[in-house]
């Protein structure tokens, strides 16, 4: 029974693969030829000028037919080819100008002539893996069909090595059919497997695309982070500055003046005492919350766990935290964790008008994961200029990634992920 | 009175010794690290201690985990928290033993002297002492969420003063109004949030907290 079934799943996974085979086949033999033609004769005709305007129109396609193999690839045989093309410039220009530049960066671009490798590949080795598929099932049919009298027929015919004169020669035909079909039950998904294989060697990412790209990646968040953490210098020196500052400089101000005051004019000198306290309390609150913006206490006392409990507890809306932590994680990551909680919460509370908020906050798998959900009106998007994004950017410091469901109508559910390790 | 003080930095702690000698409180230890605190607590027996939250050589709240842990070994053990910032967070914390002789004022409140030493003696009887932005921060999210129905304006300036420890005669001193008004307000206040009459002023704040607190 047992075996019964693994036969009856293997010759259906074969049957399936030469399908695809066939489909692969297919695509191979007439998308990547009439592609590869035209792209030859758009890059030839350059220097005429057509061929600037036709190029990145071209090289568009031919990526989205690359990418559509790269989705089967995943889809049909579980291979993750990842997507290599660099990123345009999100400030690229429009109109004419623009064109132009996104032809040259895409020339410029590795991965565009990999592209282009691979319809040629595709077109010969992709083509035969693919064909060889169906191909052994149909060619095992014919042998059988000799034999079952076709010979009579087609009269004098060549099967693979054996010309088929009689019914000798064709029952040969008919055993060496047998033996295509076993092959092709047996070895169809590797077939399919090898066409995939063969597609990945060009259309993979190369070992050094793959560093800069990341080199990329690295550039720029730590321009983010030097951009934000320059901005937040800046907007703390302007606070101490309009703030505990200038509130200390009118404190000694009015301590002098009550120096000069306190025989001549002792009511006065009283009542500007208890202006010089007030000022004095004024600049604790204002440092007070100064400090609050920068490091908040209760994360550099207790660590992110209760400091995310102590958020929720200012915040106007019932909000139920838990937290699974079993010890202190390395400051800068509890600090970039926090202030995206922060903002989250702040979000959920102003745009959303959420009744409602849970927060989640625990560590797996070497990552800190926390979720928070409100039962908001939803809507919420990553957008330019959204809290959301800056976020997004705080995160992406640390590796750390953020994800948003948020349907019109709500929940809204914001997850954020960072890999980090116990301190 | 004997007090037990710890605060890491010079210059607080020396002006505190200064401010306590004067209003006649004997200090009998000034310390500046967690672990001198626990060690005093185990040594000395003081009438009511006075710890910043964040001590040396960790620079968390070890001064709260040593007030804590005193307390438990000797329950009801007055002690008055300080800190540059203050939490409901903790706030819950200290009170959730129930035993009253609990303190927690942000260290501004030491600027009034009269106010400051009024909490100290407050809390060594035995009371409580909740600096105003706990009471604030509790009564805003309060309104926010289920509003304290039915109550006048006088009345939540009364129950504001109550939560933070102050005795019929502090309010009525503040408010500018007599003690018997006040008695009123109070019984009134108990009365509308369905609370039960005690006489005793601690048992009172800590329910008027609890209540405030609840439902988070």
């Amino acid at each position: 029974m047992g075996v019964d079934r693994t036969a009856t799943k293997r010759v259906r996974g074969s049957l399936l693969a030469a399908a695809q085979g066939l489909a692969l086949a297919l695509l191979a033999l007439t998308a990547s030829i009439v592609l590869f033609v035209l792209t030859v004769v758009s890059l030839a005709l350059i220097p005429i000028g057509v061929g600037v305007l036709t190029t990145p129109y071209l090289l568009d396609l031919v990526r989205a037919h690359a990418t559509s193999r790269r989705r089967l690839a995943a889809e049909w045989a579980g291979m993750e080819i990842p997507v290599p093309y660099r990123r345009l410039p999100a400030d690229a220009r429009t109109g004419f100008v623009g064109h132009v530049e996104r032809l040259n960066l895409m020339l410029k671009d590795p991965a565009t002539w990999r592209d282009l490798r691979w319809l040629l590949t595709d077109m010969t080795a992709g083509a035969v893996t693919a064909v060889l598929a169906p191909g052994l099932l149909v060619e095992g049919l014919f042998g059988i069909l000799l034999f079952a009298g076709l010979w009579t027929v087609l009269g004098d015919w060549w099967y693979a090595f054996i010309p088929v004169q009689g019914w000798g020669s064709a029952f040969l035909a008919s055993l060496l059919g047998l033996v295509w079909i076993a092959v092709g039950l047996l070895f169809n998904p590797y077939l399919v497997r090898a066409h995939f294989a063969v597609a990945r060697a060009s259309l993979a990412p190369t070992g050094k695309a793959r560093l800069d790209a990341r080199i990329d990646q690295l550039t720029e968040s730590r321009h983010d982070a030097v951009d934000a953490s320059a901005a937040e210098l800046r907007r703390i020196e302007r606070d101490l500055h309009d703030g505990a500052q200038a509130r200390l400089v009118a404190m000694g101000m009015d301590l002098g003046t009550i120096e000069a005051l306190v025989e001549k004019d002792p009511a006065k000198a009283k009542q500007l005492l208890a202006q010089a306290r007030q000022n004095s309390a004024d600049a604790l609150t204002e440092l007070r919350d100064l400090v609050r913006g920068i490091h908040p206490p209760v994360l550099a006392e207790r660590g992110l766990g209760d400091a995310v409990k102590a958020l929720a507890l200012r915040l106007p809306v019932p909000t139920d935290v838990d937290v699974t932590l079993p010890g202190r994680l390395g400051e800068p990551v509890e600090s970039a964790a926090y202030f995206a909680v922060s903002e989250v919460l702040t979000n959920a509370v102003k745009h959303a008008g959420a009744e409602r908020i849970w927060v989640d906050v625990h560590h797996a798998d070497g990552h800190l994961r926390i979720s928070v959900t409100d039962n908001g009106q939803g809507g919420a998007r990553i957008g330019a200029g959204s809290g959301l994004a800056g976020v997004e950017r705080r995160l992406g410091t640390f590796d750390g990634v953020l994800a948003v469901s948020s349907p019109a109508g709500g929940p809204t559910m914001v997850t954020m992920e960072i890999p980090c390790a116990y301190s | 009175m004997r007090v037990l003080l710890a605060e890491d930095l010079f210059l607080l702690r020396d002006g505190l010794v200064r401010m306590l000698e004067a209003y006649d409180f004997e200090v009998v230890a000034a310390v500046e690290s967690g672990p001198e605190l626990t060690k005093a607590f185990a040594e000395l027996t003081p009438d009511v201690a006075i710890c910043d939250v964040r001590l040396p050589p960790s620079h968390t709240d070890e001064g709260l985990q040593c007030a804590l842990a005193a307390r438990k070994v000797r329950p009801g053990l007055p002690v008055l928290i300080l800190s540059q910032h203050v939490e409901q967070l903790y706030a819950r914390e200290l009170l959730a033993d129930g035993n009253g002789g609990i303190g927690y004022l942000l260290k501004d409140r030491v600027f009034d002297a009269e106010q400051f030493i009024d909490a100290v003696r407050r809390v060594a009887a035995g009371g409580t002492a909740m600096d105003p932005q706990v009471i604030q921060q509790l009564l805003a999210r309060r309104q926010s969420d289920r509003p304290l129905g039915g109550l006048t304006p006088r009345e939540l300036e009364v129950l504001e003063l109550m939560a933070q420890g102050r005795s019929n005669a502090a309010i009525a001193g503040q408010l500018f109004i007599t003690e018997r008004a006040i008695a009123k307000h109070t019984s009134n206040i108990f009365a509308k949030l369905d609370l039960p009459v005690s006489d005793d002023d601690n048992r009172r704040v800590l329910a008027v907290i609890a209540y405030l607190d609840q439902g988070r």
